[in-house]
């Protein structure tokens, strides 16, 4: 059998991959679609319209099958420390550990156990405290996104730790918590959650728009998507350009990958499209613009900008992330953002000209929007394929390579396991982009999600808050 | 007061809190995962009804099962690696179980008529495996994780012993939550599961000790026999109150519905309490303490400080959504 195929090293990062691929997509939407609900419940408050709530109705079943595909996979994350990366936490555990030890205390219980009332008890609490259940889940998912971004970040920028024996210990956790690339991570991946609700919300009732729906509810859920993504998609681009600008001084070999750039130059060329190739170290077909690179990189015409030479050592050893996908991932990301600019102020454009209207898109625009539903999760996950394999080969940088951590599990078992994980996650993407369609049309097609006042559709509570709350004021 | 008095005790409380996180998880994930092993018996029309007696809480249930590997994780680093490695095909299948029943719940929800029943087959087939898999890595834990051919029997004899005490608590949180036929059922289901965890629970209790010397020193010694004999004891007259108890439910008022379901409870904190004296001071049975595989004391330190004050909150909005969702299970809508 060849060696390469069963390598325990290459399936461990693989199923790594594939496992945090797959959960990444899941509080990617609920970050900021709890936000997002939250806001459709204030409005309700302030307006006592009830297409708010429906709207809320509606996007709270999303919310509701995004919640459990995130718990689900994120249970498998919490294990796969142990099963395949053991070294990890027997080398950085003093650092690692309390803060997934915050993340589990102060967040996952917190949108674990209000995600219950947001969801189902509506009827069962007032009002109030049921717009509340759905700030303190949003409040959790956002915290949860916080701890994770500090590990991230520390593992990225390590900083407040001394060495001791091969074994990190802390010695300043100010310093560990807002290490140098934290506060820009965390606003770039809360941005990035954002855009993908945004554009979510926008794709899909644009589809649902399309299929003939005016209702109110679907009015306001269209405006909020389209005129949420043409305010956040410019300062993601600026939190971008900082997040790269903060990379260039604590990880320069990242950025010589996302470049392209082989050589230390100064006007180092803006590469819009090579293909780079390791082998000769050199890039085939290069479309470039002169001097834009340091421009961006320096803000000066002038400023010199690393190159991947500089990254390998004299025995050849080579100490910079492979090129070919963090350079294409790099350019994948700011592709779909640049579209999503021209998307979202296009559409804001025509949701203002024609707010009188009842047909305030044009059907070229909507039909536009439908596929841009998933632009936000093709962006996400490549940038975070950037960052991550831009880390490369170091798991926690200068601490300790990718490859310390490998724990000692055969490379079949590795295999047969990351097989099973792969048709799983195939088979329920496939059911929750069905499902969340198929709850788009049907929406479109009875027009209005309005529940019924009253107990009469549903089933009598005995004790319970049976009436429809009102609004507060 | 000088804090670095505390860090030799640090390891000891890491694994009681480590204990406790598996305990409320045993009891509380392992009635919802009881129902849906239930799902097997079940006819079609109780249903909905037994996912909404369980809907609003198996979120928060299984939150618990991240905390306790959590503390595994960063308490006892070395020991989190050792122990996730051996176990690691369980583990994935466990995983693989969790993450199907999880959805099903939601896929479930909105699903046409027609679908449900493939919705129903994942959330039964998802609670089984994960119950089975977690009982045979308990097994395997117990014999030392050593992977020979008595330790998978034992893993296969555990693993059926902890799902039908699943189906029991299960069972008796229908009694709870619902009325009527479903409830009557349940009283039925449960008998029949007491029965095969009471034998499951027997062998473990008398394999134990022969397979491990240092656990039948532990128990077999004077004075220890004499002071441990109450717990044995105890949960022999906890299966029999409860085999009466059952003869008696569903009753008139339905004022003891909620007794058989304390008293599973109580047998699972027993049993939890002969394991963790059998393993005391071992967190890799007969191969690493808790004293040896403990993190640094500064960060340990860092997360009870954090521990103590956080534990309590989620105890009292725990409750508090209990509370909501208290007395006989309605059904679930968004709105």
């Amino acid at each position: 059998m060849d060696s390469t195929a069963l390598d325990p090293f290459i399936l461990s990062r693989i199923q790594f991959a594939a496992n945090i691929s797959f959960h990444i997509l899941f509080p990617t939407i609920t970050i900021a679609l709890g936000w997002v609900l939250f806001y459709f419940k204030l409005r309700y408050h302030r307006s006592g319209d009830a297409a708010w709530m429906d709207a809320y109705f509606f996007w709270v079943k999303v919310f509701a099958l995004s919640f459990a595909m995130g718990v689900v996979s994120g249970i498998t994350m919490s294990f796969q420390f142990g099963t395949n990366w053991p070294g990890f936490m027997e080398t950085v555990g003093n650092i690692a550990g309390p803060l997934l030890a915050y993340e589990i205390m102060t967040a996952f219980f917190l949108e674990a156990v209000f995600v219950g009332i947001m969801l189902f008890g509506f009827r069962r609490v007032s009002n109030r405290i049921h717009t509340l259940a759905t700030f303190l889940v949003a409040f959790g998912t956002t915290m949860s996104a916080f701890w994770i971004l500090v590990l991230n970040s520390w593992m990225q920028t390590p900083a407040g730790f001394e060495m001791r024996d091969g074994v990190a210990h802390a010695t300043d956790w100010f310093a560990i918590i807002f290490n140098p690339s934290m506060p820009y991570r965390l606003i770039h991946m809360l941005l990035a959650s954002g855009l993908t609700v945004a554009f979510l919300i926008a794709g899909i009732s644009a589809l649902r728009y399309l299929l003939g729906d005016r209702t109110p509810a679907l009015r306001k859920a269209l405006n909020t998507g389209i005129v949420l993504g043409a305010v956040l998609i410019p300062a993601q681009i600026l939190a971008g350009d900082m997040h790269g600008l903060n990379t260039l001084e604590h990880q320069p070999a990242k950025i010589a990958a996302m470049e392209g750039h082989w050589e230390t130059q100064s006007r180092a060329p803006l590469i819009l499209f090579a293909l780079p190739d390791e082998e000769a170290r050199q890039n085939h077909f290069e479309v470039k613009i002169p001097g834009l690179a340091s421009l961006i990189l320096t803000h000066s015409l002038d400023g010199e900008v690393p190159g991947l030479n500089d990254f390998v050592l004299e025995d050849g050893t080579i100490k910079h992330p492979p090129v070919v996908p963090v350079f294409w991932g790099f350019r994948i990301m700011v592709g779909i953002g640049m579209l999503m600019l021209v998307m979202a102020w296009t559409g804001t454009w025509f949701l203002w000209r024609r707010r009188a209207s009842d047909n305030p898109l044009p059907r070229w625009l909507a039909l536009g929007l439908v596929p841009m539903a998933a632009s936000g999760w093709v962006a996400t996950l490549s940038g975070w394929y950037v960052t991550e394999i831009g880390r490369q080969p170091w798991l926690v940088t200068g601490v300790m390579t990718t490859k310390d951590a490998l724990g000692p599990v055969a490379g079949g078992m590795v295999l047969s396991t990351l097989l099973a994980y792969l048709a799983v996650y195939v088979l329920l993407l496939g059911a929750y982009a069905f499902v969340i369609i198929r709850l788009a049309v049907k929406a479109a097609r009875q027009g209005d999600e309005r529940p019924e006042p009253g107990p009469a559709g549903g089933t009598a509570i005995p004790g319970g808050k049976d009436a429809m709350p009102q609004p507060a004021e | 007061m000088d804090v670095t008095l505390l860090y030799p005790y640090l390891p000891v409380v890491f694994a009681g809190l480590m204990g406790i996180a598996i305990l409320v998880y045993v009891i509380l994930d392992g009635f919802d995962l009881g129902v849906g092993i239930l799902f097997a018996v079940a006819p079609v029309e109780d249903r909905d009804r037994m996912i909404a007696s369980i809907g609003p809480f198996w979120d928060a249930n299984e939150t618990w099962l991240v905390l306790a590997i959590g503390i595994l994780l960063v308490a006892f680093p070395v020991a989190h690696g050792v122990i996730l490695t051996e176990l690691y095909l369980p583990v994935a299948i466990m995983l693989i179980g969790l993450i199907a029943r999880g959805v099903a719940f939601e896929f479930r929800a909105k699903a046409t008529d027609e679908e449900k029943w493939l919705w129903n087959r994942v959330f039964f087939l998802g609670s089984l495996v994960t119950a089975l898999s977690q009982g045979y890595m308990l097994g395997a834990y117990v014999l030392g994780l050593d992977g020979d051919r008595a330790t998978m029997l034992f893993g296969f004899v555990v693993a059926l012993c902890l799902t039908a005490a699943y189906a029991a608590i299960g069972a008796a949180w229908l009694i709870y939550k619902t009325d009527g036929d479903l409830q009557k059922r349940a009283v039925a289901w449960m008998r029949r599961a007491l029965i095969l965890a009471m034998g499951g629970m027997a062998a473990i209790s008398l394999a134990t000790p022969f397979a491990s010397d240092r656990i039948f020193a532990k128990w077999f010694s004077v004075p220890e026999i004499v002071a441990l004999a109450p717990l044995p004891l105890m949960t022999a007259i906890l299966f029999g109150y409860l085999f009466w108890q059952l003869a008696h439910l569903p009753d008139r008022n339905d004022r003891f519905s909620l007794l058989p379901f304390i008293a599973m409870t109580a047998i699972m904190v027993l049993g939890f309490f002969g394991l963790a004296y059998s393993f005391y001071p071992y967190v890799v049975p007969d191969r690493t303490t808790i004293y040896e595989a403990a993190a640094a004391p500064e960060s340990l330190m860092i997360v009870l400080v954090g521990a103590m004050v956080v534990i309590p909150v989620i105890a009292i909005y725990s409750i508090y959504a209990y509370r909501v969702f208290g007395g006989k299970a309605t059904d679930l809508r968004y709105d």
